[in-house]
């Protein structure tokens, strides 16, 4: 099997989608400004209410704002992820998804390259946002940036097979808001993005028991670990582990027609 | 591919959407260079068979060949030898020509260069060669559908399915697509399998498959089948096989 037309299948995918982001300049702002409202207003407000202990990765005690800062980032792939798989089987992706499907790569292929494509685009969104938080005065070691880049691909193909294997399994999506209130929301609140699993315990035992359980809890960890230059091998083990599962699903389960008949209300 | 190998070859297709039959027995098969007219309404099946031609839908009875490869089995060299024209316009808007080819190009396996190269050509062949860095969006409608040839044929396929083309398109431009396709079989050996629901596209030299709800009432040339019939034009040959005007 030769190499070469594979990879230029992935750097026509890739490049495309990236292309794409860099035209849609509203989607990028809409994205990023999503976690600086939320650093700049919620974390700023929670400042004087609510400090972190010193917890693991941390060397010191830390202020809300940083400790907010990888569940931003985990948010910000949450969000690109599902709209960009949802996207794939029911918007106006639809067309250029049979442009893809069409080409004589498995589909298997074609969906990894998809998705890395869409992870990528969120790693550029990551990255800006990070750069911001920065200036701000939110640092991490200069390393700690390297670090995070595989966590952020992992976390990207975790949120975005989810949102392929939700599209096989949602007959009708009108629009992103279901998924948010029924997906995106509970998968962020009920994380440690906002708060730490011991705090969460404190509050109630039965959120912060489905909070351990959601591997968004790990895939922020991860990302956490990742930014402050330390392994978190349990969160790393089960967020590959549930990313390479929730991936196969999707693969499976995906059904190009299923979005062609929603549209076409019953095939010509 | 040894010539006597049709590039397409249907047989005994079947699929329903749940209990709803939408495609019933059908069998075909076309030869490399032949031009075919699929003909039916809209909401015939059309749409249908291409998708399970390019195997956007899979779940079906029967089997489909391309270029004796099985679309199933095969899938890899089969998918390589078709090239396909949407019905809904496919070309990203935002995009310029060349980047919407290069991806095309890149889809199939292609270097930048190699992809690079053959667009070139084919818009030439299309007479769009100026308009390679224009935005896709900038073009008139005529102009994109020439363009999604050009990208349908830039992996230089042995068989080009076309799904209704011409809609939305002038006179002078419909009969522009028709006169290329037929070059492209005559020049090039490419087979095309053209599904329209407009009978003034037909030649009467053409090949047709008259298909309606979901089945193939007719596969002849279209002055044959005027003739068999004893009707004066194509479309009462329609009207007669299937009791109720096409379009």
């Amino acid at each position: 099997m030769r190499v070469m037309p594979w990879l230029h299948c992935m750097r026509g995918v890739v490049g495309r989608e990236l292309l794409r982001f860099l035209h849609q300049r509203s989607r990028f702002l809409a994205a990023l400004v999503r976690p600086l409202v939320w650093l700049f207003v919620f974390a700023a407000g929670f400042r004087m209410a609510l400090g972190v202990a010193m917890t693991e990765p941390y060397q010191t005690y830390i202020l809300y704002e940083v400790y907010i800062v990888p569940g931003l980032v985990g948010m910000i792939q949450l969000f690109n992820g599902m709209q960009s798989s949802l996207s794939m089987v029911y918007d106006r992706e639809m067309g250029s998804m049979r442009v893809l499907l069409v080409s004589p790569f498995p589909r298997w292929y074609l969906l990894v390259c998809k998705l890395l494509a869409s992870t990528l685009v969120s790693v550029v969104q990551v990255y800006v946002f990070l750069a911001i938080a920065w200036v701000y005065g939110i640092q991490a070691p200069p390393m700690g940036y390297l670090w995070i880049l595989p966590a952020l691909l992992v976390t990207g193909f975790m949120v975005g097979a989810l949102g392929l294997l939700l599209s096989t399994f949602v007959r009708q999506l009108e629009n992103f808001a279901g998924v948010m209130n029924f997906v995106i929301f509970p998968m962020f609140f009920l994380s440690s993005a906002l708060y730490p699993l011991w705090r969460l315990r404190e509050g109630s035992y039965l959120v912060y028991q489905i909070a351990a359980l959601n591997p968004f809890t790990q895939a922020v960890e991860m990302i956490r670990f990742a930014l402050y230059e330390r392994f978190n091998p349990e969160a790393i083990l089960i967020s590959l582990a549930v990313t390479l599962v929730l991936l196969a699903l999707a693969i499976l389960g995906y059904n190009p027609s299923r979005g062609l008949m929603a549209r076409k209300g019953g095939g010509d | 591919m040894a010539a006597d190998v049709p590039a397409l070859e249907v047989s005994d297709l079947g699929f329903a959407y749940g209990e709803k039959p939408v495609l019933e027995a059908i069998s075909l098969a076309i030869a490399a260079g032949e031009f075919v007219v699929l003909l039916g309404p809209n909401g015939a099946g059309k749409t249908t068979l291409f998708a399970l031609i390019t195997r956007l839908h899979d779940r079906r009875c029967g089997d489909i060949r391309i270029g004796g490869f099985d679309v199933r089995r095969q899938s890899v060299q089969a998918h390589a030898r078709i090239g396909v024209v949407f019905q809904q316009p496919t070309l990203d808007l935002d995009l310029s020509v060349a980047r919407n080819l290069a991806y095309h190009g890149a889809l199939h396996g292609m270097s930048r260069r190699e992809a690079r190269r053959r667009a070139m050509a084919q818009l030439e062949r299309v007479g769009l060669a100026e308009q390679q860095a224009t935005r896709v969006r900038r073009l008139s409608g005529g102009q994109r559908r020439r363009v999604e040839i050009a990208r349908g044929l830039l992996h230089e396929p042995r068989l080009l399915l076309l799904d209704e083309p011409t809609v939305g398109l002038d006179v002078a431009s419909r009969r522009g697509l028709v006169d290329h396709a037929h070059r492209l079989c005559a020049e090039e050996g490419v087979a095309v399998l053209w599904a329209t629901h407009l009978i003034d596209e037909v030649r009467p030299t053409d090949r047709v498959l008259v298909l309606h709800r979901g089945r193939l009432l007719a596969d002849a040339r279209a002055e044959d089948l005027t003739e068999r019939l004893g009707v004066a034009t194509l479309g009462d040959a329609f009207d007669r096989l299937t009791g109720e005007a096409p379009a």
